[in-house]
């Protein structure tokens, strides 16, 4: 018989090992994916989680992909501490991008230094508007924030297709859905001639550090995770709770558009269609898997990039669909939620 | 206008709006019974793209829908057994599900893409979605299991304390909105398209999530809504043919603005709509609480 019973004593151990636990399954299920598709798990592995760091340029790569990433779930930690459901910072990334791109385009004759400044601003201007509908929604009727904020990544999206295809479309472009290049001013500056690796690194740096000092030096920390625990209670203790779901809301709305500003005025470089890779949904799973932890977000960050990084190898070297690294993304995640059952619960077979 | 192309029209919707209705009905379900299931959209993948090999490999109808059907029970067999028994975060196990399922039918389906096949005639399916509605309108209403459904998904503590059994019921609700989800994927590589492509349902999972919610969680209303959204996409179309200047892009945006309106509505109307909406939706039932 299998007894299962809530945790008394909490486990700080448990907590943090379960995300070491969920990658180690992943990797075991993953070499039965490579198995079944007559490839060699070891070989696979290599191509997928070594060889794409194995130089300077694949580094830098992982840099890339890991920034966004992680400026979006940290963002995102703000909401999920509060136990507050913002799973649209995709849309809040492309409104980033169409205001602060916008900018860029406006402004393309500017060589000015202070083009790019006021880009990055815009961008996080952007995403934080685009997260005041749902907590302006959820805080004046109390609509859900979940369904609100899901629906307005694809109108979103849609704003973005509309200026691409219509009054941003690049004249010269040969009829591509795309708008001009930003004039050289409005670009991210690179960190090493040469590589894509670009200064938002330090805005993660900066972000990460942050949020360490509000998570557990400030008031408002402390309010989040009462209120994270129950509304109640932090209703009961008198912090506004309202005010405290907005905030939260800009915040990861603001990341959000910062990242997307980073992705169109670093390494992309114009407004086109698909400007990021699902980021601002995989930035859920950082979240989760980083424990909400802004140290541990720049880890999970740098893993999942790596997943990103492997599956366009693997596409290269092994003729596997890139699709394959969200299937590593969608197991992780799924062992990660599975092994935080052991987290909360005591299981004892008698 | 003449009535050929009215007809035309007519036709187009009907075919194009039945997978909608097939993913909306199942969730429409899970959700009455308090679970929300964001994995719509990977299991309406994974349920193409078995169905697609299964009738490559095979050439029988029949063996591909059972296998397309099966990897439904079996993906949202693990959703359900996650966020009911291990009683995992239902959003996170959602996206989970999704974006597992967008991988898993892109690797699976590599090798088939672009492989031709002799298509199903869509209209049994049609008329298939008709009948479900009126079973799912009929069952959650007027027979004593639907009656559970609701009264699990209205409070699962109450619904317990009466003696009925929560996990159950929600794996049975789950599981029957996984069937319908790679049902519709069945009907979108094998009838609609017919033809296996990455990515093929093109973000109809999402637009029956946002269904359910427009439909305030009414069978009856599910199916006019799905034919007002699957409407609107071809009238887009159409219009932008006769040279309408209004942007395509405008139309794409409107079913999911719709749902956020209706969404407004639900949560401002403390009297009759809210009525229809599953008080226990997403909170996890904890037996040992």
């Amino acid at each position: 018989m299998i007894n299962i019973k809530l945790r008394e004593d909490y486990s700080n151990l448990i907590f943090y090992l379960s995300p070491l636990v969920a990658v180690l399954l992943t990797l075991f299920f993953g070499s039965f994916i490579f198995l079944i598709l007559d490839l060699s798990p070891i070989e696979s592995f290599k191509i997928f989680f070594i060889s794409p760091i194995s130089n300077s340029y694949g580094i830098s790569e992982l840099f890339v992909k890991a920034t966004p990433l992680a400026i979006i779930a940290l963002g995102l930690s703000y909401c999920f501490k509060n136990n507050i459901y913002n799973i649209g910072a995709e849309g809040q990334l492309t409104m980033g991008a169409i205001f602060g791109g916008g900018i860029g385009l406006l402004f393309n004759e500017s060589t000015s230094i202070f083009l790019l400044p006021l880009m990055i601003l815009f961008g996080a201007i952007g995403g934080a508007f685009w997260a005041t509908i749902p907590a302006l929604l959820k805080t004046k009727f109390n609509t859900n924030e979940i369904l609100t904020s899901l629906m307005l990544t694809y109108v979103a999206l849609f704003i973005l297709d509309y200026f691409v295809v219509g009054p941003w479309k690049d004249p010269a472009g040969y009829g591509l859905p795309k708008s001009m290049p930003f004039p050289d001013a409005g670009r991210l500056p690179v960190l090493f001639d040469g590589l894509r690796i670009h200064i938002g690194v330090y805005f993660a740096i900066i972000i990460c550090f942050i949020s360490y000092i509000v998570y557990n030096k400030t008031l408002f920390g402390f309010k989040l995770r009462v209120s994270g625990f129950s509304s109640k209670a932090s209703q009961y203790a008198g912090f506004k709770y309202k005010n405290l779901i907005f905030y939260t809301f800009i915040i990861s709305g603001a990341c959000s558009g910062l990242a997307g500003l980073f992705e169109v005025s670093g390494p992309i470089g114009l407004l086109y269609r698909d400007i990021s890779p699902n980021y601002g949904f995989t930035a859920i799973i950082v979240a989760f898997l980083g424990r909400l932890n802004p140290l541990g977000i720049i880890l999970s960050s740098l893993l999942i990039a790596l997943t990103y990084l492997g599956a366009e190898d693997a596409q290269l070297f092994l003729k596997i669909p890139s699709a394959v690294g969200f299937v590593f993304q969608g197991l992780v995640l799924f062992f990660l939620l599975g092994t935080d059952f052991l987290n909360k619960y005591k299981v004892s077979v008698s | 206008m003449n009535i050929e192309l009215v007809i035309g029209i007519f036709n187009i919707v009907l075919i194009s709006t039945t997978p909608l209705v097939f993913a909306g009905i199942g969730e429409l379900v899970t959700e009455k019974s308090g679970v929300l299931n964001l994995g719509l959209e990977g299991l309406m993948l994974v349920g193409a793209v078995t169905g697609f090999i299964t009738l490559v490999l095979t050439g029988n109808y029949f063996y591909s829908l059972f296998f397309s059907i099966i990897s439904g029970v079996i993906l949202s067999g693990i959703f359900a057994f996650l966020v009911l028994n291990l009683m995992t975060n239902q959003i996170a196990t959602g996206l989970a599900l999704t974006i597992f399922g967008i991988g898993l039918s892109a690797m699976l389906g590599k090798k088939f893409s672009g492989t031709p096949i002799e298509g199903l005639n869509p209209y049994y399916f049609i008329v298939i979605s008709f009948l479900l509605v009126f079973m799912a309108s009929y069952f959650l209403s007027k027979t004593k299991p639907g009656l559970i459904v609701r009264a699990v998904g209205e409070n699962h503590n109450s619904a317990y304390a009466l003696g009925y059994n929560v996990i159950k019921t929600r794996y049975m609700t789950i599981i029957f909105g996984g069937v319908m989800s790679s049902l519709a994927g069945f009907y979108i590589s094998i009838c609609y398209a017919p033809m296996w492509q990455e990515g093929m349902t093109a973000g109809r999972g999402w637009i029956a999530l946002a269904l359910v919610v427009f439909a305030t969680w009414k069978p009856w209303r599910l199916l006019v809504g799905a034919y007002i959204f699957g409407g609107v996409a071809i009238m887009q179309m159409n219009l932008q043919a006769i040279g309408v200047k209004l942007p395509g892009q405008f139309f794409n945006m409107m079913p999911y603005l719709a749902t956020i309106i209706v969404l407004v509505f639900i949560s401002s109307n403390k009297l009759r709509l809210k009525l229809s909406a599953p008080a226990s939706l997403n909170i996890p039932f904890e037996k040992n609480q």
